[in-house]
């Protein structure tokens, strides 16, 4: 298990680090923000992004990528994190590309994967229909029709619902409420009858929304991996997800201890520098600690997606592990990070506060600590 | 890379030829092998395992062959450390000299201390015992006031050190030691080595909470010592006693948990795991019936393989760097908070049957959790405590400003 980036890897962090710093500071998310942006991302970053070869980082060369393993794309993400960048990187090449590679049939790889690296279509992978995350819990339905399937539900949470072109949808095909048998993916086009999307403005500023499905027809072709027996791999694209989401954490998280440190190496009270005191000092290594683990974890998750000889089961554990690990830390470090800026933590001027806002966010997306502490039981039979 | 693998293969099938089948077992407490004048050896098997293991030096696989040593690099003792661990190998001794002397011993030795000393260690034949703490240094160990004389070439010691491990048991002592009272504290302190054999050396067991007795107080009563048992320069001894906590930080850490067990190990029975033994106590069969205790182990057993893995990337990185740094900090603090959080979850997990202390009503592994969970309290203790660690990482690491330079301003 390599633990450490590889040479190619650190190279391609370092580029990103400077990408992201000078094209998508976190004053690009504040003006999205404040100009109430429509699309809520910058369009222009994206497609620098794609230029870079992002949105095809972790995609196959056989269907126009790059190849570079998910160990690449989480640099990438790590550093997005740091400044938290509003793209699509999260829905459509996270999700959707991952959803499509490990689902999808060879035409629909070929007719996708090609078309999003070359950021030519945006995605959504709409999942959650509860306020927390629980994967088989589907009430929306497809159900069989001459012509395909008809599609009918409402899903909640769903990143970048309005500005996606395609919605990967999970619904359920057969069986009851919570079993994990039954249920199907469709890709569906956006624009099609009976599809009702709604912004939703989120604490992070990033975008989400809600959607109705009013008997949308699908054709047979809409239908991604088999029919009542996608869980599994998508199972696999949520713990993917995971993971990455997670090496997005460990960015943001480092962002913000970088900026504790700072603050405790220049503000003075009583006549002293406050990081000479005692009590904040302790907290600060109790944190450096922390994260310390967390990028140990994010590392042995990614190095594990790149390693053929990976099953599904320690895929499972170790994004179990990554995600309950950073989203504790996250919740714990942004805390503290407003907490020992004191007043101007609390400043909107002040960029902390879009990471406290960020990091509920991240933290409840895909599962959070809670959810994935039983999820890792489970998974160790206890 | 055509090297590594040849090393593997006939690594693999040395082991296989030469370690002990009873040697490929889990070890037990008793049959732990500290080496020394006295060595003990509760399986035969032990001692057989030992001498091979030390002919070939890989009882420090990376020390030079000049002295004894492996002479393996990095990457072959990795290899050689997988193989032990793929045919579940038990340790060939445990040694204060091959896992706090010998390494500080290389790197700040004379030729003729290395020769004289290092061979002695690979081959586990003096058990060394470590003197530092004195009744009054604690955490503020520089305080310490066991004084060295010199008249000639000999050394006259007097004074006293507490929480000494196994002091009655072992044959040399490296030792702290003031050479220079007017200096400011860290600046006349100096580090020796003699043989508890000396006149004027004698030693007391301390009783532990735990009942056991692993540390004792230490005297030394007009203790005579070559000068030429001095190691590095005269009250340079706080640069080596920093550097030898390094490494008993990183040895500290690795109990039991840096290897990715957050299982107590050396055991089949009920009370190997915690999960396994929460269950057992309440009979439950699939899922733990207790779900504030189920979402605790696993917190612990969670956060316990974050930390296996960052025991794991700090091996990796020092590959390319100099061994044990103030990182090691880190991890003595957070393996031994995770140890303590592993006996507390135990007592939780086994109820009333964890609190026995004696005789009937309680099986030996019960009464042995009884008496490790008191134990595990010294984890945050020894080898510096958690708050000193915190310390050490707040300014060393994080370059924190130190309250003690800014109020004297």
């Amino acid at each position: 298990m390599a633990l450490v980036l590889s040479e190619d890897q650190q190279l391609l962090k370092d580029s990103a680090k400077n990408f992201c710093e000078q094209s998508a500071p976190v004053s690009v998310l504040r003006s999205l923000r404040d100009s109430g942006d429509k699309d809520g991302f910058s369009r222009d970053v994206w497609n620098q992004m794609v230029e870079l070869g992002w949105a095809g980082m972790a995609v196959p060369e056989a269907y126009g990528g790059f190849d570079f393993g998910y160990g690449g794309l989480g640099v990438v993400l790590e550093e997005t994190g740091k400044t938290l960048v509003s793209s699509p990187l999260i829905a459509t090449v996270l999700l959707s590309a991952t959803a499509i590679n490990e689902l999808g049939s060879e035409e629909q790889k070929q007719e996708f994967l090609p078309r999003i690296v070359a950021g030519e279509l945006l995605f959504s992978l709409a999942i959650d229909e509860h306020t927390t995350h629980a994967p088989s819990r589907i009430e929306t339905t497809a159900v069989k029709s001459d012509s395909g399937y008809v599609l009918d539900g409402k899903k909640t949470f769903v990143l970048d619902a309005h500005v996606a072109d395609k919605l990967i949808v999970v619904a359920r095909t057969s069986g009851s409420r919570d079993s994990e048998n039954g249920i199907s993916l469709f890709i569906v086009d956006a624009k099609s009858e009976g599809v009702n999307i709604s912004r939703t403005s989120m604490v992070d500023c990033r975008n989400a929304g809600n959607i109705e499905f009013n008997k949308v027809q699908l054709s047979e072709l809409a239908l991604l991996g088999s029919c009542d027996e996608a869980f599994a791999g998508l199972n696999k694209t949520l713990d993917i997800a995971r993971i990455g989401i997670a090496a997005e954490m460990l960015g943001s998280i480092q962002q913000v201890f970088d900026l504790i440190l700072d603050f405790l190496k220049q503000r003075e009270q009583f006549g002293v520098l406050i990081g000479s005191f005692q009590g904040l000092q302790h907290r600060a290594a109790t944190m450096y600690s922390e994260i310390e683990l967390c990028k140990s974890s994010v590392r042995a998750a990614l190095s594990a997606l790149d390693n053929q000889e990976s099953s599904e089961s320690e895929i499972a554990e170790l994004a179990s592990i990554a995600k309950s690990k950073l989203s504790e830390v996250f919740f714990l470090v942004s805390n503290e990070g407003v907490q020992m800026h004191g007043g101007i933590g609390m400043t909107d001027e002040f960029d902390i506060g879009f990471y406290i806002k960020r990091a509920r966010v991240a933290q409840q997306f895909l599962g959070d600590s809670v959810f994935h502490r039983d999820r890792y039981a489970t998974l160790n039979g206890f | 890379m055509q090297d590594i693998e040849n090393f593997q293969s006939s690594t693999r099938a040395w082991l296989e030829e030469n370690c002990p089948v009873s040697m490929r077992t889990a070890m037990v407490q008793e049959e732990v092998v500290w080496g020394g004048r006295n060595a003990e050896f509760q399986n035969p098997d032990s001692e057989i395992w030992l001498e091979r293991m030390a002919e070939k030096g890989w009882t420090c696989p990376t020390w030079p062959a000049e002295y004894g040593g492996g002479g393996l690099s990095k990457e072959e003792a990795i290899v050689l450390s997988r193989e032990l661990a793929r045919i579940n190998a038990r340790p060939a001794i445990t040694s204060f000299g091959i896992s706090m002397l010998g390494p500080v011993l290389l790197e700040y030795g004379s030729h003729e201390q290395k020769a004289e000393h290092i061979p002695k260690i690979i081959r586990g034949e003096i058990r060394w015992c470590q003197g530092y703490s004195e009744p009054g240094s604690g955490s503020d160990l520089a305080s310490l006031k066991t004084k060295a004389e010199l008249f000639g070439d000999t050394y006259t010691l007097n004074g006293s050190k507490v929480w000494t491990s196994y002091a009655d048991k072992a044959d040399w002592i490296f030792c702290l030691v003031r050479t220079d009272f007017e200096v400011p504290k860290h600046a006349g302190i100096s580090f020796i080595l003699f043989d508890m054999a000396s006149e004027g050396v004698s030693t007391k067991p301390i009783q532990l909470i735990s009942g056991q007795s692993p540390f004792c107080e230490t005297f030394f009563d007009d203790v005579k010592v070559p000068a030429a048992n001095l190691v590095g320069r005269l009250n340079d001894g706080w640069t080596i006693a920093k550097r030898l906590l390094q490494h008993e930080r990183t040895m500290i850490s690795s109990f039991g948990l840096a290897s990715g067990q957050s299982d107590r190990g050396g055991t089949t029975s009920t009370v190997a795991s915690v999960e396994g033994a929460a269950m057992h106590y309440r009979g439950d069969t699939e899922k733990l019936s207790d779900p504030v205790l189920r979402d605790q182990i696993a917190q612990f057993k969670i956060d316990s393989a974050a930390f296996a893995s960052t025991s794991q990337r700090s091996i990796e990185e020092s590959k390319q760097g100099q061994g044990p740094n103030a990182t090691s900090s880190m991890l003595k603090n957070y393996g031994c908070e995770l140890n303590k959080r592993r006996y507390e979850l135990l007592l939780q997990a086994m109820g009333s049957q964890s609190l026995g202390w004696e005789g009937e009503g309680f099986e030996a592994d019960e009464l042995q959790v009884t008496r490790e969970w008191l134990r595990s309290k010294a984890n945050s203790i020894e080898g510096g405590t958690s708050e000193v660690q915190l310390n050490v990482i707040a300014k060393r690491v994080l370059g924190l400003p130190d309250i003690l330079s800014m109020s004297k301003k």
